[in-house]
């Protein structure tokens, strides 16, 4: 499955964020790389269809997708576990094993509010591998890990998202150097 | 933060009560008929306890003020979901909701003695004064609900059941509890106060009533305690309700 963009055009409060884009994001990962405020987000918005564009053509975004967000878009009362119930409904066999590959505990009690950003942030991931998804959009997925943590849940998302198209936004190419870049600028 | 109920406070007035009505009983040919003391009320109310005609009276009355907080609760819980996200069903519902804050309860009451009989009275009323805050509450508390959330909703295309217990519960409860607390309060008085008036056979607001025609005061301070004690159970009973929804919500 592919998925197509054409002459896609956003602005915001009458300030172009994205101006006729095209673009095709085929199976595997396409990092998305710009400065901030370059319309990284937007475009992802668009593609989960959280927004409208103003102009433009998106093919084949109608998929299911799954998400890692800028914020980690958690609910802070509830454990590891509570948040996967939340969002998946039912916890999925493997979910013990991936996050203790990130180096977390499903069976963790305490709400996520006490737990420490980085953490937050592989959980967040950890939920969007998971989620039964036909397309990935993961904003920033490595904000706030260390290079370790970083490696493995690049490793992760390497391993289980081939056949899907998988869109990073990031600033940090290191270990993606294989992947197809989009690079997006307000000029 | 309201001030706290302390035991010394409280036994405070009460002996300045005692000792107000044992003056005034000094000062005045028959006082005490003017302020029973605290000694003279709780005689009463402990000779009352044993009387089914007691029982009966706290039971008409509570079944029908708890009964019009519970269906007002429900029914404000529900337009103000409803009115969350269609800002014309709030400006709809704005005018009623800002009437029954502003008009006298006692309007209110003489008003609907016309179109109802005395016994759905209290309930009616109740229910009146219930409806404004838990419906402000509960709206601000939806309006307030994490967009971020929602969206994460969409994504993930969480079910609607889900997204009530995962985002909208816990975000509303809060206000809700703090709502119904008022409101608790607020149905109790304005519900006795329908009695009074209406005065329905066999209830709270009817002995209150005789006791005042008959010039009872230990009758009269008696079932304002038990009005009190009624008020304050049920605002417990209450809360520890919502309380477990909220440990069922993992709050």
């Amino acid at each position: 499955m592919e998925i197509h963009v054409e002459s896609l055009c956003k602005s915001y409060a009458g300030k172009p964020v994205l101006a006729n884009l095209t673009a095709v994001f085929r199976p595997g990962i396409t990092c998305i790389a710009a400065p901030s405020g370059t319309g990284k987000t937007t475009l992802l918005r668009l593609l989960l269809g959280l927004d409208s564009p103003d102009a433009g053509i998106i093919r084949g975004a109608d998929h299911r997708w799954a998400a890692v967000f800028q914020e980690d878009r958690l609910l802070e009362d509830l454990s590891a576990i509570g948040n996967l119930r939340f969002a998946l409904g039912q916890i999925p066999e493997e979910a013990g094993a991936l996050l203790a590959r990130l180096g977390l505990e499903l069976l963790d009690p305490n709400p996520v509010r006490e737990w420490s950003g980085g953490m937050r942030r592989r959980l967040a991931l950890a939920r969007a591998l998971l989620a039964p998804s036909e397309a990935l959009a993961l904003d920033e997925p490595f904000t706030g890990l260390d290079k370790e943590n970083r490696s493995r849940c690049l490793e992760l998302i390497l391993e289980r998202e081939k056949g899907k198209p998988v869109l990073l936004a990031t600033h940090d190419l290191t270990g993606l150097e294989d992947a197809p870049v989009l690079f997006l600028s307000n000029t | 933060m309201s001030p706290k109920l302390r035991p010394w406070s409280v036994a405070f007035w009460l002996l300045a009560w005692q000792g107000g009505s044992m003056a005034l009983a000094a000062a005045v040919p028959n006082g005490e008929l003017l302020l029973a003391s605290p000694v003279l009320a709780a005689a009463r109310l402990l000779e009352l306890l044993p009387s089914p005609a007691f029982w009966r009276a706290v039971g008409n009355s509570s079944l029908r003020i708890f009964g019009g907080f519970l269906l007002s609760c429900a029914l404000a819980a529900l337009l103000a979901s409803l009115a969350a996200g269609r800002s014309w069903l709030q400006d709809l519902l704005a005018p009623p909701v800002a009437a029954v804050k502003a008009v006298p309860v006692a309007s209110f009451i003489i008003l609907a003695l016309v179109w109802l009989d005395a016994r759905s009275l209290s309930l009616f009323i109740s229910a009146l004064m219930v409806f404004p805050p838990v419906y402000l509450n509960v709206l601000e508390g939806l309006q307030g609900t994490d967009r971020k959330l929602l969206e994460l909703a969409q994504v993930y295309r969480i079910p609607l059941r889900r997204q009530i217990w995962g985002i909208y519960v816990p975000q509303t409860l809060p206000y809700f509890r703090s709502a119904s607390s008022l409101a608790l309060g607020l149905c109790w008085k304005a519900g006795a106060a329908a009695e009074i008036i209406g005065l329905p056979a066999g209830t709270i607001g009817e002995r209150l009533y005789t006791a005042k025609i008959y010039l009872q005061t230990p009758d009269l301070f008696a079932w304002t305690a038990v009005i009190l004690f009624l008020a304050a159970g049920f605002e417990r009973l209450f809360l520890a309700a919502v309380d477990g929804l909220a440990r069922k919500a993992g709050l």
